[in-house]
């Protein structure tokens, strides 16, 4: 099977000759759920980011649907942005819009600015909306302000959004993060069944190593800046993890 | 124990420098301007006999009175509408958290030039270019608003989540959608009240601009004045006060309407 997304050697230094990520090389493909694990600061949202180049690499090659996205700009750029959907750790919500404009703004790659400036939205993306918002619950709250719903409400918001962007692939950065132990479980569902519905690759950041386990097919765990571990949960034994993060006290 | 201050707070010796130098100064100005009693005896004599010449406000040459206060009101709405919409592309073009400074500086500093001079000044600057009337008085409470309310709108604008834009950003939307549907929703209330305040701000500059021939109000008031009609006068004050109440009370009106 073709990958969806072949990273090579990708870098990414904020200041020059301290390498945030010292030349990642992944390959991702199928339906299913990825994990990055690693300790804070080790670069996994930089690589998150830099897929979809909200962060700038550096260097490196990062393909995707046959085209490098290191190089694209503009029109191009936006283009491949808008098959990349993203989930961000505090949902990132338009705050002042409705859920259902929320969910609409994954339409804005396709959508020219005199179109969006009158809400002309396409009647085939508003029917496509009302049925991402019953998969997930949230039929009811569609005319509801984003800054009224709960915590686990506006992430499932956050990843309808990405969903209307029909997008190739998923990233999501600490989705679960800001969300309780029992909201947090929902969310990852969601999202291993939008990967499934959608055949679409997902690349989750996460903490929360059970979690991983859980949910992810497989797991990347990142230390200071490069891929120490990449392979199934079963293979994340305790000398793994005091790789990834170092230590050991917090293991027992 | 021995080396601690006995009184806290104590003036350093240049801090005491200071303040004798600024009662130096205040004593030495206001002996220059005559600023004394006596002057102030005299005028008050004088004040006196005008004051009595006020009263009871003359309300007889009410037809010129309400052509004024309409003509203020036309040019104060239609210069807070194109101050406006001027502003809002100013606005965003000068907001650094958005645009690069190769951009922003150039419009920061036309936005400070709009706001260097008193509406008064601009207004004589526009009576020599388009001549004397309300043309004139709407261009000069025009670059006034331009000058205080693209300032306020690039604030606004600055203070916005950036979170929100980079994920509206992420959608592949263009730079104008990530405007329309990040930026926009985030600042268009802070934006209306702002606009309610420029309008009454623009009320009361309206009516001193006619002061120097660029119409309104003010030029009724200034010939009235110079034709010692005392008792006009003070209907016309009377009249003006009356109309920055309402433009006081439609400012009350348009936040409660879009509280939030």
């Amino acid at each position: 099977m073709t990958s969806a997304l072949s990273i090579r050697n990708l870098v990414k230094e904020y200041v020059p000759g301290k390498p945030v990520l010292t030349g990642i090389t992944l390959d991702i493909a199928g339906a299913d759920i990825t994990a990055v694990i690693g300790p804070s600061g080790t670069g996994k949202s930089t690589l998150i980011r830099c897929i979809n180049r909200l962060v700038e690499p550096t260097a490196g090659e990062i393909i995707f649907e046959g085209r490098d996205l290191v190089r694209l700009a503009g029109n191009e750029l936006r283009a491949a942005r808008s098959r990349i959907g993203m989930v961000f750790q505090e949902y990132n919500l338009v705050e002042r819009l409705t859920v259902m404009e929320n969910l609409l703004t994954g339409c804005l790659g396709r959508m020219p600015a005199w179109k969006a400036l009158l809400r002309r939205f396409d009647p085939e993306d508003i029917a496509r909306a009302w049925e991402t918002l019953e998969t997930v619950g949230l039929t009811d709250f569609a005319n509801a302000r984003a800054d009224s719903l709960s915590g686990g409400q506006r992430q499932r918001v956050g990843i309808s959004r990405a969903v209307m962007q029909r997008p190739a692939l998923l990233l999501a950065d600490e989705p679960t993060s800001s969300l309780d132990p029992k909201t947090s479980v929902e969310i990852m569902e969601l999202l291993a069944q939008v990967a499934a519905t959608k055949s679409i690759p997902v690349i989750i950041n996460m903490h929360d190593v059970e979690l991983a386990r859980r949910f992810a097919r497989r797991i990347i765990g990142m230390s200071g800046g490069g891929v120490v571990y990449d392979g199934a949960p079963a293979g994340l034994d305790d000398a793994i993890l005091k790789r990834i993060y170092g230590g050991e006290s917090w293991l027992h | 124990m021995s080396a601690r201050a006995t009184r806290a707070f104590r003036m350093t010796p240049l801090a005491r420098l200071g303040w004798l130098a600024l009662a130096a100064y205040l004593l030495w100005a206001m002996s220059a301007l005559e600023f004394n009693l006596a002057r102030f005896i005299l005028g008050v004599d004088n004040g006196a006999r005008f004051i009595a010449r006020m009263l009871p406000p003359n309300f007889e040459r009410w037809d010129l009175l309400v052509k004024g206060l309409t003509e203020s009101l036309q040019m104060a709405f239609v210069a807070s509408f194109l101050g406006v919409l001027i502003s809002l592309p100013l606005g965003l073009l000068a907001a650094r958290n958005l645009l690069p400074p190769l951009v922003t500086w150039p419009v920061r500093t036309l936005i400070i030039a709009c706001r260097s001079f008193h509406p008064v000044i601009v207004a004589i600057i526009c009576v020599k270019a388009v001549g004397f009337g309300a043309l004139a008085g709407i261009i000069a409470l025009t670059v006034a608003s331009v000058g205080f309310v693209g300032k306020l709108f690039t604030e606004a604008i600055e203070e916005i989540s950036m979170k929100q834009i980079e994920a509206v950003r992420a959608t592949g939307a263009s730079f104008m959608n990530v405007v329309i549907f990040g930026v926009m929703p985030q600042v268009m209330f802070r934006f209306i009240g702002f606009s309610a305040y420029e309008t009454d701000a623009n009320l009361r500059n309206s009516t001193m601009v006619g002061i120097v021939g660029a119409g309104g109000i003010g030029s009724t008031l200034f010939s009235a004045f110079q034709r010692f009609d005392y008792d006009y006068v003070f209907a016309i004050v009377l009249s003006i006060i009356a109309l920055i109440m309402i433009g006081e009370l439609l400012q009350v009106w348009v936040k409660k309407v879009f509280r939030q």
